[in-house]
């Protein structure tokens, strides 16, 4: 296996993009990687979308994409993992220049969410759950979240309170963070405060709908240091399953595909979880993040809660969760996030993070995870 | 819209419960599955869920799906049933301030939701309070 770099990264400004269709989003937000990489080629290119086919009615996104982008003939895949499509893109694509198959690789996530009313994107949603079995009773994400969080406040008293102060420091992060759909401070009363969507979580527990892309240039370590650029390398990748249906899991308080997919990645870069310095994980709600923290290892389990409280996971705690504002206030474009967790940990590397940045940040560790946790998918990142 | 044949091919499950039982290990598995996760067979006998059981966590639903846009709000819970399957459905019949962690559930048969006015109704399980 070769070893993989990223040398280039791009990522436009988020939120409702009523003026841009999927492919204007995708192609802008790959030129600036492309040109942040100062490549004049790619070989392939590999691309994270949970649901055009329900969010704009077009598949076949390969074929459109490197259309769009002035790339045909080049060989170019879509992938799919629900809310974990960006991250299994970064994962092909790493394993597509590692494997030696191709030289410079497009990676690229996007998702267009707003051309649909919420009630089909909460439905376009929900197809990532077991439609049959969990959808056919109305459930909905939000409602999959919360009966987790329900569970964990239960078996491990953590606080309405603490689910609250995940939401208050992601978008303490996030108001540095000018491509954020919502680059602004929120309060724990204004959380408290907020709309019930699915008891206990409220609407500013919640994600947004957003429009975005994310993409990434990667290439061999080798082929990098010739070029003379930043070497970002990527040290580990993971990716693991778990049962579709929440209700088959032996644990529904814990997150097993993290952390099986975590100790892959961490196992392929010869390195723990105390070896990193920043963490991009899958806030999709306030208990995500919780549970997630739990799973790689940064809190101890059933403490997750009591870590954001103490401040662990804030920006200059020990280990800053979320720096970019996490999915909670930067947006959460499904099939974008993963690709975006990435171009934020190799800014933060580069140290090219400006307010937000994480000082003197070697490594970082991204977690992207689908369904509710039917799927994840982690990265560890190394600067040489 | 879907074609009946999606919902008619589920009313072994929604309508009678029908589960699989692994000849393997005894494993009961709702839906039935081909191959078992436990042992790898594929021989499956045939059995009947457990009628009640215990909520294990539970959620109320206030910005519904398109389907259930009249019916929220709405409480939605997973049960472990005294044969151990674990289940998703709506708890009915009970004010919202009773749902706990631990409440005896038994599981009965109910209208889940409806096609429009002139489509097609689809019943299936529901838990209501013991």
């Amino acid at each position: 296996m070769r070893d993989v770099a990223a040398i280039g990264v791009g990522m436009t400004k988020w939120g409702e993009l009523w003026d841009k269709s999927l492919r204007t989003i995708f192609a802008e937000t790959a030129l600036l990687a492309i040109d942040d990489a100062g490549v004049d080629r790619i070989d392939s290119m590999v691309v994270g979308c949970m649901s055009s086919g329900l969010f704009v009615g077009q598949e076949h996104l390969g074929s459109m994409l490197a259309d769009y982008l002035g790339r045909v003939p080049v060989p170019a895949a879509r992938v799919e993992s629900a809310c974990s499509s960006g991250g299994l893109a970064l994962r092909q694509g790493f394993i597509e220049v590692a494997s030696g198959m191709s030289d410079i690789v497009l990676v690229a996530g996007v998702e267009k969410m707003t051309d649909v009313t919420g009630c089909e994107a909460t439905y376009a949603l929900g197809t990532a759950a077991d439609q049959e079995y969990e959808g056919f009773h109305g459930l909905t994400f939000p409602g999959l979240y919360a009966m987790m969080a329900v569970a964990h406040m239960h078996k491990y008293g953590t606080t309405r309170e603490q689910l609250a102060m995940v939401a208050v420091k992601n978008h303490d992060n996030g108001s540095k963070n000018p491509l954020a759909q919502f680059p602004f401070k929120v309060t724990i009363d204004a959380v408290l405060n907020s709309v019930l969507v699915a008891d206990p979580l409220r609407i500013l527990d919640c994600s947004p709908i957003t429009d975005g892309a994310a993409a990434v240039i990667l290439c061999p370590a080798d082929m990098a240091k010739k070029m003379k650029k930043r070497v970002i390398r990527i040290a580990g990748s993971g990716q693991a399953t778990d049962t579709i249906a929440l209700s088959s899991r032996k644990d529904i308080t814990w997150i097993e595909s993290t952390d099986l997919a975590a100790r892959k990645a961490l196992a392929m870069a010869g390195r723990k979880i105390e070896d990193l310095q920043l963490f991009e994980v899958h806030d999709c709600f306030t208990i995500a993040e919780i549970m997630v923290t739990e799973a790689l290892g940064i809190a101890e389990k059933g403490r997750g809660g009591r870590a954001v409280e103490e401040g662990l996971t804030s920006l200059t705690g020990k280990f800053p969760v979320n720096p970019s504002g996490g999915l909670k206030a930067k947006g959460h474009p499904v099939g974008a996030t993963g690709v975006a967790q990435a171009v934020e940990v190799i800014k933060q590397l580069r140290g090219e993070a400006g307010e937000r940045q994480v000082k003197g940040a070697k490594r970082g560790l991204t977690q992207n995870m689908g369904g509710t946790g039917g799927s994840s998918v982690v990265h560890v990142f190394e600067a040489e | 819209m879907p074609t009946p044949s999606r919902s008619w091919r589920e009313i072994p499950q929604r309508y009678r419960l029908e589960a699989g039982k692994c000849r393997g290990c005894g494993y009961v598995c709702f839906p039935p599955r081909v191959v078992c996760p436990h042992c790898g067979s594929r021989e499956f006998g045939q059995t009947k869920l457990a009628g009640a059981g215990k909520l294990l966590t539970y959620t109320i639903i206030r910005v519904p799906p398109q389907p259930f846009e009249d019916q929220a709000p709405y409480a939605v819970g997973i049960a472990e049933l005294d044969d151990g399957v674990k289940l998703t459905a709506q708890v009915v019949d009970c004010d919202f301030a009773d749902l706990k962690v631990g409440l005896r559930v038994a599981l009965e048969f109910r209208r889940v939701y409806e096609e429009g006015e002139a489509g097609v109704i689809y019943y299936g399980y529901k838990f209501v309070p013991e």
